[in-house]
Order: structure tokens, then sequence, then C-alpha cells
């Protein structure tokens, strides 16, 4: 079986000729600690540059994924490669930094209410700066004229000043894209960086992240459960299902049934096995 | 109204039985220690204590207003509050480093794992100690002993406020930080900030408002304690009310009381004015 061949194998995983500063899993395995799996097997190779669209069912594993590659979960088997390093084979310190190389946009957009929108798009800064340097932003802000051009880029640089929770739900989410703007990231990985936004909006939005990616050289996976925007602007798809890659292709390979493939027969096994009571009890833990 | 045919099983709350069973727990569980601590409201009602409480209460009328008596009283006052000040400043000042250490949320080593490593663990662990230590003993304590050890007056109870309220805002702090929205933080340790970038950045305004009221609270428990702190000869009020009781010049006391009064109402209004204007 597949499973013992892997057993078997030593845990250095070799993911030879990878290309300098790629990131890259191998046969990577992430389980909860409910047991749960939510990837399995999966393999991918992502060199610089690259620009990479996920889609996928509900609960397929996309955000699993990005988490990941950005070293915010560590697989219970498999090899990653981050950026030409192995992650979790670094010191404490050195994965931390490695952090800072990367960006990771969480789906909702991570901003305390409190903050000023100049104070949260300068967060991006922060691995660059000194606790020192970020504390006096937080009294007189460091670079203005970046977090004016950042959000300028999304069309809200009159917010600046403003509040985190006066604004909408779409604008809250490109003042949190705007704080990758004045990061300096090569590793950009965006949950449904669009998900709140109009059509026209999500276009725009999305044209900025990917321009600002070409001009970094940096490496750009974004998650959207919007096919159309896939297809449309990104060379390459990847479909989760289920915690597996269903497919990793060019975009002119990815043909209607393949995509009729990926939605269908998730809805088609969720009817099939439902949770049954005992797990439902097993998950449940203090609760109101 | 169309119903869906639901197996039998998953129509039971899971959560039910527990729920029972720890409503239960909690009444079997308190009403010996009610038993225990004598609680009986019926001797409040005896001719005994009524008598005597009217006695005791009659000397308090009229509340003594004179010149010169308010402008003692003055003086104890702004001494009280300068205790409780300056003793929950330090307090402050010793809490947020222990807050910073022992919440677990800005743990870089526990970020991807969930697991802590072990030196991490340890110092977590020995400042979480620390805490009790500080708050398990009483300030009334602390004051009688840095009474001995400094003398009679104020030092005694600032430095035995500063060292409760560390306890006691440092585990609250600890748990406020724990218990509020920690997403932008991890967004922000995720992405490669320092624990202490993070904190100021992701977890302070999150968390601020409700800092700020408990703190505002404690500042106005420290004005009482400072005052039981008083009859054991450390400073301010409870010095002057001690005075006043041991010559049972009630109306003196009830002067005092008033102050105390407007005190708390002052520090209610403080706390209602700064959290409408961070809301």
């Amino acid at each position: 079986m597949k499973r013992d061949r892997m057993d078997s194998r030593t845990s250095a995983y070799p993911l030879s000729g990878i290309e300098l500063n790629a990131t890259a899993l191998e046969r990577v395995d992430v389980s909860y600690t409910d047991k749960a799996t939510a990837l399995a097997d999966v393999s991918l190779t992502l060199p610089p540059e690259e620009q990479v669209a996920i889609i996928g069912p509900s609960g397929a594993g996309k955000t699993t994924l990005l988490a990941t590659l950005a070293c915010g979960l560590k697989p219970s088997r498999g090899g990653v490669v981050v950026l030409g390093r192995d992650p979790w084979a670094l010191p404490a310190a050195e994965l931390h930094r490695l952090r800072g190389e990367l960006f990771l946009a969480p789906q909702a957009p991570p901003l305390p209410p409190r903050q000023r929108v100049v104070n949260a798009v300068l967060a991006g800064r922060l691995p660059q700066w000194t606790a020192w340097t970020a504390l006096s932003s937080l009294v007189r802000p460091r670079d203005l004229t970046a977090a004016h051009e950042a959000l300028a880029r999304f069309k809200l640089e009159d917010k600046l000043f403003l509040r985190c929770d006066r604004l909408s739900g779409g604008e809250r989410q490109r003042v949190a894209l705007a704080r990758l703007l004045v990061s300096n990231a090569r590793l950009l990985l965006l949950d449904e960086p669009v998900s709140s936004l109009d059509p026209n909006l999500a276009g725009v939005a999305l044209d900025t992240l990917q321009e600002e990616a070409r001009e970094r050289g940096a490496t750009l996976v974004v998650s959207l459960h919007a096919v159309d925007l896939a297809m449309a602007r990104f060379p390459r798809l990847i479909g989760l299902q289920a915690g597996r890659v269903l497919f990793d292709l060019p975009r002119s390979e990815v043909s209607n049934e393949l995509l009729a493939d990926l939605y269908g027969a998730e809805l088609g096994m969720s009817f099939q096995s439902p949770p049954t009571v005992e797990e439902a009890q097993m998950k449940l833990t203090r609760c109101l | 109204m169309a119903t869906v045919a639901l197996p039998a099983t998953t129509m039971r709350d899971p959560a039910w039985r527990e729920r029972v069973l720890w409503t239960i727990a909690a009444v079997v569980l308190l009403l010996p220690l009610g038993w225990l601590a004598e609680f009986n409201p019926a001797t409040l009602w005896s001719a005994a204590s009524l008598s005597a409480t009217r006695q005791f209460l009659a000397t308090f009328f009229p509340p003594k207003l004179d010149a010169e008596f308010l402008q003692l009283v003055a003086i104890a006052t702004w001494k009280t509050v300068a205790i409780a000040t300056v003793g929950t400043t330090l307090a402050v000042l010793i809490a947020v480093p222990l807050a910073l250490v022992a919440n677990r949320q800005l743990s870089i080593s526990a970020f991807a794992s969930g697991r802590m490593c072990a030196l991490c663990m340890a110092a977590r662990a020995s400042v979480r100690t620390f805490m009790i230590l500080l708050r398990s003993i009483p300030e009334i304590v602390w004051a009688l002993l840095f009474v001995r050890a400094v003398g009679l007056g104020d030092t005694a109870g600032v430095i035995a406020i500063a060292l409760t309220y560390g306890g006691m805002l440092g585990k609250v702090y600890t748990e406020i930080f724990e218990s509020n929205e920690t997403q932008g933080t991890r967004a922000l340790l995720g992405n490669g900030a320092s624990r202490t970038q993070a904190f100021f950045y992701g977890m302070l305004p999150v968390c601020l408002p409700e800092l700020m009221s408990y703190t505002i609270y404690r500042w106005e428990c420290a004005i009482r304690a400072s005052v039981v702190m008083g009859f054991v000869g450390a400073g301010g009020l409870g010095q002057q009310m001690e005075l006043s009781m041991k010559m049972l010049a009630g109306g003196e006391v009830l002067t005092m009381l008033a102050v105390f009064v407007a005190l708390v109402w002052v520090a209610d209004a403080v706390s209602w004015f700064l959290r409408r204007w961070l809301a």
C-alpha cells in the first residue's frame, strides 16, 4: 500500500531539484487535534513569481493549505519548503524570521476594531521594524506616504485616519490587503481576498495584487470561491477536494467536467456520510 | 409547516444532560458552605442586635461639618487618593510585564504546533505562581509588615497596594488577553511580528477598554483598601476614621463615609467617561 511505503521512508524528504526561493509541499498530511484529516498527501511546487489560484468546495482544506505554506501549521507527515528553506528544521528564531518574509492574509480581515487604518496598514512593516520603531509609530506614524499610497491603490486613501470599526466589510478587507503592499514579503498567501467585494472592485483588487506580486517577483497563492475569477486571471489552478489535490493544471487544461467533478462529488459525499451523534458529541466542548 | 424527519438521537441536545448535572453539583456543593459559614439572617433582626445597631447609628447624626474638621478630612482624603493612585500605578507597572509573559496567545513557540517549548512553559508557570504569591497575601498583611519595616505612614500603604494589586491585575490582565479576540494578534505573529509588536498592534487595541475599566475599578478598590490599611497605621482617611471610631465620634465617621461615597462615584464617572471615549 501507499501508506506502508511512506512509513518506510526516512523522515528526511529530499525535495530534490527545488529551485532557489521556491516553495513546495511533498506528500503532506495535516491533521488537527481532533483527528480530522485536513490535508492528505498534498504535493505541489510553486516557483518564484508563480501565480496560482486554489479552488474547491467549502471545507476542502484551502485555508489549511495556505496556513501550511505560511509555516503556521506543522504537517503530521511530509516535507515543506518555504522560500527555499525547510521551516521545521530551522531554529525557532530563524523560523520566525522566515515568517517575516511571507504574508498570509486570513479570510476575515484581522483588524482590531479600535485601531486606526494607518496603523493597521503600517503593521505590514512590523517584521522590518524594531520594537521601538513600532511603538513610536503608534504615537506618530512612521511612513505616512507608504500607507497613503498603499490605500490609494485600493481607492481608500480618504480613510487613512479613520478607525477600522468605522469601515464597511469590503473596506476592511481592502485595508488588510493594503497591509500586504507595505510589507516586503516574497510569498503572498491570500485566503478569499475579495470575498466581500463587488465584482468590479474584486477585479481591481486582484489586478493590484497580481501586479504587485509581479513587480517584486513574489509567489502569489490565492484561494477563491469564485471559479470565474480564478479562471479569468490565474494561469494555473489547483483544485482541492476533501483535503486532496484533485487537479493541478494550467488554466487551458481545466475543463468544465473537471470543475463539475470538483464541486459535484463533494456534494454527493456529504450526503452519504453525515457525522454520527457520537462524533458530534466528541467535538462538543463547553458551549452556551 | 414541513418538518424534516430526523433520527430520534439527533433531536437530543447533547449538552443538556451535562448542564443538569453541573447545576445539581453546584447546589449540592454550595448549600453546606452556607451552613459552615453559620450564615443566619435571622440574627440580624433579634432585639439585642437591633438596639445595638440603633445606638451606634444614633451617634452618627448630625455629621460633623466644622471648618477645622473638614480641613483635616480634606488632607486625609488627598492622602488616601494619593496612596490609592500611586499604589495602583505601581501595580499596573508590575502587572503588565507579568501578564505579557504569562499569556499563551503571544507564544511564538506554540504558534504552529500549539505546544510550547519546555523553557517557555516553565517561565509561564513561575510567573503565574509569583502572581498567586503576590495576591494571596492580603494587602492588610503586607501593610502590617511594611509598617514595621518603614514605619507608620503612607509608604507602607503604597507598597502593600502595589504588591497585592500587582498580582490581581496581572492575573486578570492575562485572562482578558486570553478571552478576547486573538485573530489580529495571530495574523501579526504569523507574518513575523515579534511578541511586543503583536501585543501593541494586535492585542492592546482589542483589550484596551476592558483593561481600562478593570484598572479603574481596582483603583476604586484601592481607595477602600487604603482606608482599611489606615486602621493599622498606613496613613490616610483610615487612620483618621480609626481615631473617630475609638472616640465614638459618629458624626465624624458619617462625614468620612460621605467622602467615600463621593470618591467611588468619581471613580465610576471616570470609568464611564473613559469607556465612552474609547467605544
